[in-house]
């Protein structure tokens, strides 16, 4: 299983690299999104209270995980769009791959890529949103977490609407409900990291890293069932 | 075949929700009495409550009847778990609509971010995505696989959805009528026998659903074979087709 999973990363990964389509498309889309929320919420609102930070600083953590959502389903659309074309699925199968090794090597191409994704919009959201960073040991384990837990829940749920005439829209209608839990404990743990005091986040943290577990561990069992005759 | 899809049984049981949501109506708005703090407000609760009852009911049931499709792959529950998804989507609309209604007197909007609520509503978005994969463009029985699949992973996800919300909010609202409701005698009638009728409501409405989807069904397989038969009346040799079907 390990073994498989090792080879479709790394055949996901290779692709990648031949067609930049992540780091060319995605991550500028996903910067895109950033600018975008600066210009809806606007910079120089500032909350009432006695610290004189900025909406924007305040929403920071929110706003960097809401466009990582978003570049992540461009990137899942990805990961399955490369596999539609002939028949891919098919051969993966007969080549006599483990299903579990197939999900589990997807799911860690998609990762190493939102990561590299994720350090890139995270130094930008930074910058643009004027955020500090009191804890980063924190901050990349619930990046790490986090992430494992989109890409394992996204991946299988791409997976359940993938296929040759299925239309893309339901893959954002499927995962992201699914994925409000993790938005939620990956925003708070972000914050945390970002703002401190940082003993809440890693509780938040630990509880990412069930859902990571959680979904992983779903995915691995119900990956055959979801490739046979599909 | 038959030319509706009603029979003895579920006219009967027709009727009876008929009369049921009748004898609600009239004890839940005159009977029952208006409650101290929400005044009249508190009927809407005789609407509200069943509807999750229903809601709830439905969604097990599709786990149930999902987890059956898995295991012996028969049509029967594929169909019973989409009916039952259905009607238990409807119901949640219900739910949310009653509890905006209901939320404007007693909490003075119509929306909070309570965590029952918001997980609500994520539950019933999660459940209309559930209802478009039933509507995907695949072979019948790979659709019917994945379906199942995605219904006993939603019941997962609907838990913990539940419980992430709630330690996200915090504070909690305890019974869903507040600490300080009382309820009366007849009050507790009236929410019981509300319960039984939308049950009765919501049976009568799965019954149907179900051979609506069993006769679509049937009709597609007759596709099939009048297709096959056409094919083999254009192959003379028919030795091409002959042991199909």
């Amino acid at each position: 299983m390990l073994h498989d999973a090792w080879v479709m990363a790394r055949k996901d990964l290779r692709i990648e690299r031949g067609s930049r389509v992540v780091l060319g498309q995605i991550l500028p889309f996903g910067a895109l999104v950033l600018i975008l929320f600066g210009l809806a919420i606007s910079p120089d609102l500032t909350v009432l209270g006695t610290e004189r930070r900025t909406v924007l600083a305040q929403a920071a953590p929110g706003l960097f995980w809401m466009a990582v959502l978003f570049s992540s389903l461009l990137a899942l659309g990805r990961s399955f769009a490369i596999e539609a074309a002939d028949g891919n699925l098919d051969a993966l199968k007969m080549a006599g791959l483990d299903p579990a090794g197939i999900f589990v090597g997807k799911s860690v191409a998609v990762t190493v890529e939102l990561m590299v994704l994720e350090v890139l919009l995270g130094f930008g959201a930074f910058v643009l949103y004027g955020a500090p960073l009191a804890d980063p040991v924190l901050l990349a384990t619930a990046l790490l977490l986090a992430t494992t837990a989109v890409t394992s829940a996204g991946t299988l749920y791409a997976a359940l609407a993938s296929g040759l005439r299925v239309r893309d829209t339901l893959v954002p209608l499927l995962v992201l409900p699914v994925l409000a839990p993790v938005l939620l404990a990956a925003t708070l743990a972000t914050d945390a990291a970002v703002f401190g005091p940082t003993g809440n986040g890693w509780s938040w943290t630990m509880l990412l890293g069930v859902f990571a577990l959680l979904y992983l561990g779903i995915g691995m069992l119900s990956f055959g069932p979801i490739m046979e005759e599909s | 075949m038959n030319q509706t899809t009603g029979s003895r049984a579920t006219r009967i049981l027709g009727v009876g929700a008929l009369v049921a949501l009748a004898v609600m109506l009239v004890f839940g708005l005159v009977f029952s009495p208006p409650e101290v703090d929400q005044r009249d407000a508190v009927r809407l609760m005789y609407i509200h409550l069943p509807s999750v009852a229903v809601a709830y009911t439905g969604f097990a049931i599709t786990l149930v009847a999902s987890v059956i499709h898995l295991r012996k792959g028969s049509v029967f529950w594929d169909l019973v778990a989409g009916a039952a998804a259905e009607i238990a989507v409807l119901f949640t609309g219900f739910v949310l609509i009653s509890g905006a209604l209901w939320g404007k007197p007693t909490w003075g909007v119509y929306w909070q971010w309570d965590p029952r609520l918001t997980s609500t509503t994520v539950m019933f978005i999660m459940y209309l995505g559930y209802l478009a994969l039933r509507r995907l463009d695949l072979p019948p029985e790979v659709r019917s696989r994945r379906a199942a699949i995605l219904g006993i992973i939603s019941f997962i996800n609907v838990i913990i959805v539940h419980y992430s919300v709630q330690w996200w909010r915090g504070l909690h609202q305890g019974q869903t009528l507040g600490v300080d409701t009382k309820l009366d005698g007849m009050m507790l009638f009236t929410l019981f026998l509300s319960v039984v009728a939308f049950m009765t409501v919501g049976a009568w409405l799965l019954i149907h659903r179900f051979r609506v989807a069993w006769l679509e069904y049937q009709i597609g397989l007759l596709g099939f074979e009048h297709a096959l038969a056409e094919r083999r009346a254009e192959n003379e040799t028919s030795g091409l087709y002959g042991s199909g079907a």
